[in-house]
């Protein structure tokens, strides 16, 4: 019942409405000359400095889904979830000079999206829709995984109904208010409220991480009761405290496989795009981690719950159950009514910054690579940036159809599946910025085999636990391809390598056949560009000397 | 747009920082904390948290340690920051 949870309510929306006030304020912050102007609406004015950068990039990567997901991850399977661990470590030196590439020719020519720098590299607007579609695809369920957080929040505060619509209602009214902001302040609007939203989720986690082990005896009995209650599951071998011989291999691609794929996103991206210079995108390579350790802790609230004796929500399904409630349960269970409050606000604005930086990366994606290149190609920044805000209300409307007709217990799964989808675009945006060996007709075709392969695996992978057939999680079991063995290895990690030897032998049998292909329009010195450089486009110019060339 | 000379000076200092051995560092934090073999034991437990928890914790440091150090070893001069 609602009642029971009036003080969290009170809280939670008092936090809620000076964040919305926040956002529509956002548009005057750090004031441009001319707002109508994708650079401006989409990338902030391409402005941040090392701070708002580590605020927005933060609270960008680590999510809502940070916030539940991982820990009812935890909470279900042990060990295994812990993964979002060294994922979250290797991803930066991983992309330490990678991005810092991708920066600098970006400010060369005025590129918005990854797809515009594909486009430009290698000459292909087929490759460049292809990159474009991929980022829009595996952006949505992304958004869709914010509001799973919202929505579990809400759950547990008991506004709740009986159809769905008076389910869902908070979630589309929160939404709303969101695409208002979003609409007006463009990227602006998510800089200056992830500044609320991580000093509350630091304050909350540091709160928690001291309060609740000291109130549940410690962290060595919470650890053993986590143990007791895997040792009890005898149905499920692959849970644990510890990984076991079967699923190391699955723990450690999926790490480095998520660690790929999460520069590609185009919400990351337009992240580092705002960012002043390269400067601060290496500074905060090194700053960024601090979330991952807030990460491990957030992680460890699972089996605290466990620890605690929560028992998570009804799922939407008759007989199943919500994991995504178990960390808002153990808030309510344990914290004063009003902290709990504070705790559910920051899960909510953690869910809607990295909401609005999405749907602002999928905006940018549709403007620049199908709207500007098919339908209007001489169209003014004024035009894309209206283009783009529409869009981006339009694809928060897509994210909430997905929550609304979606079970959202498959939110993981969902995301995972993008995960696989976005890797696919590895060998032409990121490897792109190396090198240009690879031919665009190859790419393509590696692109297609990964996809076509990545899709199947995943079809392949049912639940038996939950009876799901299809699509039901990303460990792939080798024995599948004929090996004699029980491991299970991450789906993405087997597509993106089929996808680069299928666009490596491509590239040879092209180039032998001396099929033509596409004209580079960046030159090595582009790569290295930074502030103050000559050449490095102000926002005046950019978007429109960027279909041209540069010779 | 062609390139005036002190600029073509300027992107070839940068991209020699680029190329610093330095950056071979990165490599470390990138491989070691996808060795399960080094934390997938319950022992020893610090502060109640076994190994496999504490130990991937402490690969952050890891991180930022190279990172910091591979930014300072590469960061240009000039210093006006």
């Amino acid at each position: 019942m609602w009642r029971d949870h009036l003080t969290e309510i009170i809280v939670f929306t008092l936090l809620f409405l000076l964040v919305s006030a926040m956002g529509f304020v956002a548009a005057r912050w750090r004031r441009p000359q001319d707002m109508a102007h994708l650079d401006e609406w989409g990338l902030g004015g391409r402005s941040f400095g090392g701070w708002i950068t580590w605020f927005l990039v933060g609270g960008d990567l680590y999510t809502a889904y940070t916030f539940v997901a991982v820990p009812a991850l935890i909470f279900g399977a042990g060990a295994a979830g812990f993964f979002a661990v060294p994922y979250t470590i290797v991803i930066y030196p991983l992309v330490f000079l990678v991005l810092c590439r991708l920066w600098s020719v970006s400010h060369r020519h005025g590129f918005v999206t990854p797809a515009d720098f594909v486009r430009n590299r290698f000459g292909s607007p087929i490759l460049a829709l292809l990159v474009a579609i991929t980022g829009i695809v595996a952006t949505m369920p992304y958004i869709a995984l914010q509001l799973v957080g919202i929505e579990a929040v809400l759950k547990t505060m008991g506004v709740t109904g009986d159809s769905a619509l008076a389910r869902h209602l908070p979630i589309i009214i929160a939404f709303a208010i969101l695409a208002a902001y979003t609409y007006q302040s463009g990227l602006r609007a998510p800089a200056l409220i992830a500044f609320v939203k991580d000093s509350l989720i630091y304050v909350v986690i540091l709160v928690a991480v001291v309060y609740l082990p000291y109130k549940l005896g410690g962290w060595g009995s919470i650890f053993d009761a986590a143990d007791a209650k895997f040792q009890g599951t005898a149905n499920n071998p692959n849970d644990g405290i510890l990984l076991n011989a079967n699923n190391q291999l699955q723990y450690v691609t999926l790490a480095f496989g998520s660690a790929l794929a999460l520069f590609l996103y185009p919400h990351s991206i337009t992240g580092v795009l705002a960012s002043r210079n390269r400067d601060v995108i290496k500074r905060n390579m090194s700053a960024l981690p601090a979330y991952s350790l807030l990460l491990g802790l957030i992680a460890l609230l699972g089996y605290m719950a466990i620890a605690a004796n929560v028992k998570p929500l009804p799922g939407a399904k008759e007989g199943s159950v919500d994991g995504n409630t178990v960390v808002p349960l153990l808030f309510d269970q344990q914290f004063p009514d009003w902290f709990a409050g504070v705790a559910y606000a920051a899960i909510g604005i953690g869910a809607l910054v990295p909401a609005a930086i999405m749907s602002i990366a999928a905006a940018n994606l549709f403007t620049r690579n199908i709207y500007k290149e098919y339908l209007k190609r001489d169209a003014t920044p004024a035009q894309e940036a209206n283009v783009s805000k529409i869009t981006s209300l339009v694809v928060k409307v897509g994210a909430v159809a997905c929550i609304v007709f979606l079970d959202p217990q498959f939110s993981i799964d969902l995301q995972l599946i993008g995960g696989v989808i976005i890797l696919q675009t590895l060998p032409a945006v990121a490897l792109g910025l190396y090198t240009r060996w690879f031919h665009r007709g190859a790419l393509i075709a590696g692109w297609v085999a990964g996809m076509g392969l990545g899709m199947w695996m995943l079809y392949q992978i049912g639940n038996p636990a939950t009876g799901k057939k299809h699509f039901a999680g990303s460990a792939f079991p080798l024995s599948e391809f004929g090996f004699d063995t029980k491991k299970t290895i991450y789906v993405g990690i087997v597509a993106v390598l089929v996808n680069l030897v299928v666009a490596a032998l491509g590239t040879l049998v092209l180039r032998a056949a001396k099929v033509a292909d596409g004209p580079d329009g960046t030159t090595p010195d582009d790569y290295f560009a930074d502030e103050g450089d000559p050449r490095v486009s102000t926002s005046a110019d950019s978007a429109d000397s960027a279909r041209e060339p540069v010779a | 747009m062609a390139a005036p000379e002190p600029e073509a000076l300027d992107t070839a200092r940068s991209r020699a920082k680029d190329k610093s051995p330095w950056n071979w560092l990165l490599f470390i934090p990138i491989v070691v904390p996808l060795i399960p073999a080094f934390f997938n034991a319950d022992s020893p437990r610090l502060f109640g948290f076994p190994r496999f928890y504490w130990l991937q914790l402490v690969w952050i440091l890891l991180g930022v340690g190279t990172t910091t150090l591979v930014y300072q070893m590469t960061k240009k001069k000039r210093g006006e920051h």
